[in-house]
């Protein structure tokens, strides 16, 4: 699904990714972890394709296609979806209309969807104007049901969203994952399976969102660089029991 | 900008005759009033009133509770309209309320019936058509005590004009608990010169929502309506919404006076200039308590041009609130990224930007109308990337 190559990244001067190696199937779901400036952001948004990271070396292959250097919407289009940390508010446009937008001429229900992740009320509201934490985080998701997207990327599901958000949220996150169909307009036990593989790309800090979703695989990013592969929950054990800095010991 | 010689205009030929049947204008004029939001086929009005060059040709209500009448009619009926008919607004203001003083056109005479809700809009329309045309007219609205009114005027003129002039006196009178909607369209020529003069008062418990759709090229307009808000719990919100191409210069705000306790003004103004000049003003006066007033005014440059932002807030007493705010920028890369990373490309997720920024939704407009209104915003978009 994703094969990412020697991938180096710049943010101005500064070179923030220093050759990563990283596939993930289809089916799969990567977690990433790291301490606060080792690079899983840039890594995230150098796969959207946002314009401030610029790609020196190495090659981005996505469901056979080298989106190394192709536009955010172009990834999107072939179903790269993101959900953001800190989204801007887009003043003017209603959240339906963003939900809409996102499904790209796909016909779907978004008061269905909206009611899944509780965002009903806020339906006629600005997006992201005034939303807390969490409700910024089921925006996100409620856009990503309607984007129906291959590759979910998901920058901290957790940060600043309380314990019985984070049920809702996690819930979300496993049925996106699923390539569950009864996000589309028609939901029965029949189409409950549905047959588009999806992959993910999480960064977490806390792990919670382990407790909700198969992970099968993660690894630890550190200064730029990709290290530890291992069981996520073994990797998450081992940080919080020697931190970091044990890394740079299988690094080496 | 150069002084407006109002000699250049012709403000004496003989007023046009009445047009019965407003489908029966060519379409080209057709065009040109439904872009500025009149729908000569009258559907879900509550009346019409239409006036071309130096008089009026059409004037027509289809509702109880409402009465739409030629100024000159009115005041010949109403003898002078003495309470109302200059009383907010002073001829002596400068040479444009003169020159509307001194030539007398036309103008409409709007007055709701005591505690009346038309709940259809009454459309109006300021017509220019031909060379170097004069206009002036002067319209008085009178919403009565606990009635509701909704008036949209759109102001326009002929395309193949060499050149014209419009001066409008407006004054309203919000009376008790009485509601005014008034939604004014601009749809003028390149070489339009316009210079309103307008001015309301509200009285105790009564609303004026007034919005302000200016999209297309105008030569030189000018204009600052002061609205005080009289009584006790007055409530006067301004919207407007501007673009200004290459060639346009607009200076344009409005003043709201809070002269009494409880009230409220607001004054959200969102200008695009593609080129053309645009002095964005607003000026709240508190001078009761309490009393709330807030200014807002954004601004996007695309393509070049001026936007000058003057807000003013100006407090006499203790404990008024007031505040203002004010930006001048471009549009967000990080906004047009996050659209885009849902699928728009860049010219959509601009687009979509821009008309969230213009957000004319907030108005309430009829349907039909705010159609319009999208598809010129659409049209102006080509000038803005």
């Amino acid at each position: 699904m994703l094969s990412i190559e020697n991938l180096h990244v710049t943010i101005g001067e500064r070179e923030v990714l220093k050759g990563i190696n990283l596939e993930i199937k289809e089916n799969e779901t990567f977690i990433l972890f790291g301490p606060n400036g080792s690079g899983k952001t840039t890594l995230l948004m150098t796969l959207m394709g946002f314009g401030n990271y610029t790609i020196t070396d190495g090659r981005i292959m996505f469901r056979g296609h080298d989106i190394t250097h192709a536009t955010i919407y172009e990834r999107a289009r072939l179903g790269i979806g993101m959900s953001f940390q800190r989204p801007p508010t887009i003043h003017g446009l209603k959240l339906r209309q963003m939900v809409q937008m996102a499904a790209q001429g796909r016909e779907i229900d978004v008061d269905a969807l909206a009611k899944r992740v509780n965002m009903t009320d806020f339906l006629e509201r600005d997006v992201n104007a005034g939303f807390s934490g969490g409700e910024i985080k089921r925006s996100e998701l409620l856009q990503l049901m309607a984007q129906q997207p291959h590759m979910v990327l998901f920058d901290e599901p957790e940060s600043g969203v309380d314990l019985e958000n984070m049920k809702l949220i996690g819930n979300t996150v496993r049925e996106l994952l699923g390539g569950e169909c009864g996000m589309t307009i028609e939901r029965s036990l029949r189409m409950a399976k549905c047959s588009r593989n999806v992959a993910g790309l999480i960064i977490t800090h806390t792990g919670y969102i382990l407790e909700y979703i198969n992970a099968d695989r993660g690894q630890v990013m550190y200064e730029g660089k990709l290290c530890c592969e291992s069981n996520p929950r073994d990797i998450l054990d081992h940080i919080s029991r020697f931190g970091y800095q044990e890394c740079l010991r299988c690094l080496a | 900008m150069k002084p407006i010689d109002l000699k250049a205009f012709d403000f004496t030929a003989p007023a046009p005759l009445e047009i019965a049947d407003l489908t029966t204008l060519d379409e080209a004029d057709k065009n040109q009033l439904l872009m500025a939001g009149v729908d000569v086929s009258a559907e879900a009005v509550s009346g019409t009133y239409m006036h071309m060059n130096h008089g009026a040709v059409h004037c027509k209500s289809r509702q109880k509770g409402v009465e739409i009448l030629d100024i000159k009619t009115a005041m010949d009926k109403y003898d002078g309209l003495k309470e109302y008919y200059w009383k907010l607004i002073d001829p002596d203001k400068d040479e444009f309320t003169r020159a509307a003083a001194d030539n007398l056109h036309g103008g409409y005479f709007i007055r709701t019936e005591k505690g009346a809700k038309v709940t259809e809009p009454v459309q109006s329309c300021l017509f220019i058509k031909g060379d170097n045309i004069g206009q002036s007219v002067h319209n008085i609205i009178v919403v009565e005590e606990d009635s509701e009114l909704h008036i949209i005027t759109g102001c326009s003129a002929a395309h193949e004009s060499k050149g014209s002039a419009h001066m409008g006196i407006s004054e309203f009178y919000v009376k008790k608990n009485a509601k005014l909607t008034f939604t004014m369209i601009h749809n003028w020529a390149e070489n339009t010169v316009v210079r309103p003069r307008s001015a309301g008062v509200v009285e105790e418990g009564g609303v004026l929502l007034n919005n302000y759709v200016l999209l297309k090229p105008v030569s030189d307009l000018q204009m600052y309506p002061t609205i005080t808000l009289a009584g006790k719990g007055a409530v006067a919100r301004f919207n407007s919404v501007m673009v200004a191409p290459e060639g346009s210069h607009v200076d344009t705000g409005n003043r709201i006076i809070l002269a009494a306790p409880e009230t409220r003004g607001e004054t959200i103004a969102r200008t695009i200039t593609t080129g053309g000049t645009i002095i964005a003003r607003g000026h709240i006066a508190g001078n009761a308590v309490p009393a709330r007033g807030h200014l807002e005014c954004k601004g996007l440059i695309l393509g070049g041009g001026v936007i000058h932002a003057i807000p003013e807030l100006e407090a006499t007493v203790d404990g008024v609130e007031l505040s203002h705010e004010a930006a001048v920028g471009k549009i967000a890369q990080e906004e047009i990224e996050y659209l885009m990373a849902r699928g728009l490309d860049q010219e959509e997720a601009t687009s979509t930007i821009v008309r969230g920024f213009l957000n004319v939704d907030i108005m309430g407009l009829p349907a039909k109308l705010q159609k319009v209104i999208d598809d010129t915003i659409k049209e102006c978009e080509k000038d803005m990337f």
